[in-house]
């Protein structure tokens, strides 16, 4: 297998791991990109295909197809956030998140959905974003979906997924097949751990290549500490090396000076670096309004082997739950499977000793059902709050209230109607004092009683969203439609931390069409080619 | 004693006292396992991975040593934040007087047996105050994740393992 990462640094690439410099350096570009994630990558391309010197940051390694082998133990401390289990503040809610040259986009499961009507007119009506709408944006996310191969996933679904068309089809929930940004994929299953076959088209395999082959820099290791700014705009970025553990400085710094800064750091990472520097935020919303889309899980034992951690992991969908009452009403939530490997499920099921190894006996035969709620929408549900812990890194507040718990309820009793309907043995929610269920009479009764709070329920979450929330007026936006700063001139935000409400679908594909339509509106103007035809 | 275990865990201000007084004794941060901190995480994880493990003794201190370990390596791999939080906890709990109010085992971690150290984690599980309930949380993620993140476990679960062949 051709690894196309270590072909471009052998042909000359510019990439430099902090964490071997031997001192501390200043460097000039026209625009540094913090971050190498969906918003970084496509923004990199974007702005080296029209001439301009890019420099980009990146806090993790870079590791690329020949490291990926197919290993929990290898992967999670290598390519994600705290190894994958990177928390909210009261630790209630596990956040998948990577942290790795490409960012999520690396160790995603390839969902790609556009970003939903019902949201833009969402965002046109309280954040009057007008600019913003499914005929505006469908062009940018064409270009995108072509760059990416997103495409209808034609393999039959694995049996994990299958159980969620059975179940469903049973019930008349209608489902669908998602469509995924992969090239030649091999059905492996291990699209969490990085691709090996190098099928998946993420920012790792795309832009980023793109941008290095025009000869964009990629510094590693490096972790963005502070914009200065003077008056209404920013002068340099400072930044920190970190030594080959990426946890601990390695004492050298590194500045760098451009006439533009886009901040592309993810909607935990990209709120608190504004935070840090002081950036001003006169009406207090930095870091606000954060969305977690809480997933809660329900496992089920199914007659015949399952096998869940083969096959494309998340291949089928059903939207039919977002769609039961208004989007401001009781949260709607989105169904999807996961992959089962077994860290990931081992540390996620609840309970201990005897009881917990009963069950990973089961492994092969257990179906997983997720319900993603759509957070963000309801006048009560506010989301969480990004602040500085005491070491000046992001800590995320993210109370658990009813509205979620209500919307967990209800998403738990779906699941385990559907896994029922498609023949399992045996249903739990994932929570601490299910006794589980052994047929759906006993689970519609036994889930309706259920204590919901927070440790009790497991909560999960992989997609982070808001925090540098875009509006029309900087009295309820960080950001203008644009990405732009209300505040410092050469100041963008291009990740999934501009988004005002959450999606109700996996932000990928999203953030992709945003940015794309926002760098190149930056590309023309600090290149001062025309802008793009497209609207 | 005057007060029951739980009536002492289940008395806010007294566990988040204590708590804090842990943090205090461990201001210092990361820093590598004490062997009363190995001691005290086999306890744990042979309560925990009760059902997983063996029943004979010498296999069973063999995996729940590679199993410490395992934790070992995964802490050290988090942010230097979490690390000193989870040094907090480890902290606290070789304290002997934490260990017996806190935890409500009376014996050291290494005579502790499997019944008393899981009565113990329930009582965390089950708790009505979030951080001790978080602590449970951590010990669990640790121990599991350190157990079957390793390939000779994986044949007890019916997994295969990661494909082979043409890479």
């Amino acid at each position: 297998m051709q690894d196309p990462i270590k072909t471009g640094l052998a042909n000359g690439w510019k990439h430099i791991d902090a964490s071997t410099l031997a001192r501390s350096q200043t460097v000039e570009a026209d625009v540094v990109i913090v971050g190498t994630g969906a918003g970084g990558g496509v923004t990199a391309d974007i702005l080296s295909d029209a001439g301009l010197r890019v420099v980009l940051i990146e806090e993790g390694p870079l590791r690329s197809s020949s490291d990926f082998r197919m290993r929990e133990a290898d992967a999670y401390p290598e390519l994600y956030q705290e190894s994958a289990s990177r928390k909210t503040a009261d630790k209630a809610v596990n956040i998948l998140q990577g942290r790795c040259v490409g960012g999520s986009t690396t160790v995603n499961w390839t969902s790609s959905f556009r970003t939903p009507p019902e949201v833009f007119d969402f965002w046109q009506r309280q954040f009057g974003l007008r600019q913003l709408s499914v005929e505006s944006m469908s062009s940018w996310f064409a270009v995108m979906e072509h760059k990416l191969w997103v495409r209808s996933w034609d393999t039959p679904p694995n049996q994990n997924n299958q159980v969620l068309v059975a179940g469903a089809e049973k019930l008349g929930i209608p489902v669908a097949g998602i469509k995924r940004n992969v090239k030649g994929c091999w059905n492996l299953g291990y699209c969490g751990m990085g691709c090996p076959t190098n099928a998946k088209q993420s920012m790792l395999l795309t832009t980023i290549p793109a941008a290095l082959n025009r000869g964009a820099t990629l510094y590693t290791r490096l972790r963005a500490e502070r914009l200065r700014f003077n008056g209404s705009r920013v002068s340099a970025l400072d930044c920190m090396a970190l030594q080959p553990d990426g946890i601990h400085p390695a004492g050298k710094r590194v500045q760098l000076r451009a006439r533009h800064f886009v901040v592309a750091g993810g909607a935990i990472g990209s709120p608190a670096l504004l935070m840090r520097s002081g950036i001003p935020d006169p009406y207090r919303l930095l870091g606000k309004r954060t969305f977690l889309h809480p997933v809660v899980i329900s496992s089920a034992l199914m007659p015949a082997r399952v096998d869940a951690y083969a096959g494309a992991p998340q291949s089928i969908y059903s939207d039919y739950f977002l769609h039961r009452a208004p989007i401001d009403g009781p949260l709607g939530f989105k169904l999807e499977t996961p992959p089962l490997h077994p860290v990931l499920y081992a540390t996620t099921l609840q309970g201990f000793g005897e009881a917990h190894a009963r069950l990973m006996r089961e492994f092969t035969h257990v179906n997983a059902l997720l319900a993603l709620l759509r957070d963000g929408f309801h006048p009560e549900s506010r989301g969480g709050q990004v602040r500085l812990g005491s070491d000046g890194l992001p800590v995320l507040d993210y109370p658990l209230g009813d509205v979620i718990w209500e919307g967990a309820r209800r998403a738990l009793l779906a699941m385990a109607e559907i896994q029922f309907a498609a023949g399992a043995r045996w249903v739990t929610p994932v929570h601490e004092t299910s006794p589980g269920y052994s047929s759906w009479a006993e689970a519609k009764k036994g889930i309706a009683e259920l204590p919901l709070k927070p440790f009790l329920c497991r909560v999960v979450s992989a997609h982070v969203m808001g925090g540098c929330g875009m509006a029309d007026t900087p009295q309820r936006g960080v950001v203008d439609h644009r990405g732009r700063h209300f505040w410092l001139g050469n100041l963008s935000v291009h990740d999934g931390s501009v988004f005002p409400t959450s999606l109700g679908a996996n932000p990928q594909l999203s953030i992709y069409g945003l940015v794309a339509r926002n760098a190149s509106l930056l590309a023309a103007e600090l290149s001062g080619r025309p802008p793009p035809v497209i609207p | 004693m005057i007060l029951s275990r739980r009536q002492f865990i289940q008395t806010g201000l007294a566990g988040s006292l204590v708590l804090s007084f842990a943090g205090w004794l461990n201001a210092a941060g990361a820093r590598r396992l004490s062997a009363a901190e190995r001691e005290m995480l086999a306890a744990l994880c042979s309560a925990l991975l009760d059902g997983a493990l063996p029943k004979d003794t010498e296999q069973r201190r063999q995996l729940v040593a590679l199993t410490v370990d395992g934790i070992a390596t995964a802490v050290a791999g988090l942010s230097l934040a979490s690390q000193k939080e989870l040094g907090e906890l480890f902290g606290l709990l070789v304290l002997a007087p934490a260990r017996l109010l806190l935890a409500g085992v009376g014996k050291p971690w290494r005579e502790a047996s499997v019944a008393e150290v899981s009565e113990f984690l329930q009582d965390w599980r089950s708790s009505r105050l979030g951080l001790l309930q978080s602590a449970y949380g951590a010990l669990h993620d640790l121990t599991f994740g350190a157990w079957y993140a390793r390939a000779d476990t994986w044949e007890a679960i019916g997994y295969p393992g990661p494909p082979r062949g043409y890479f």
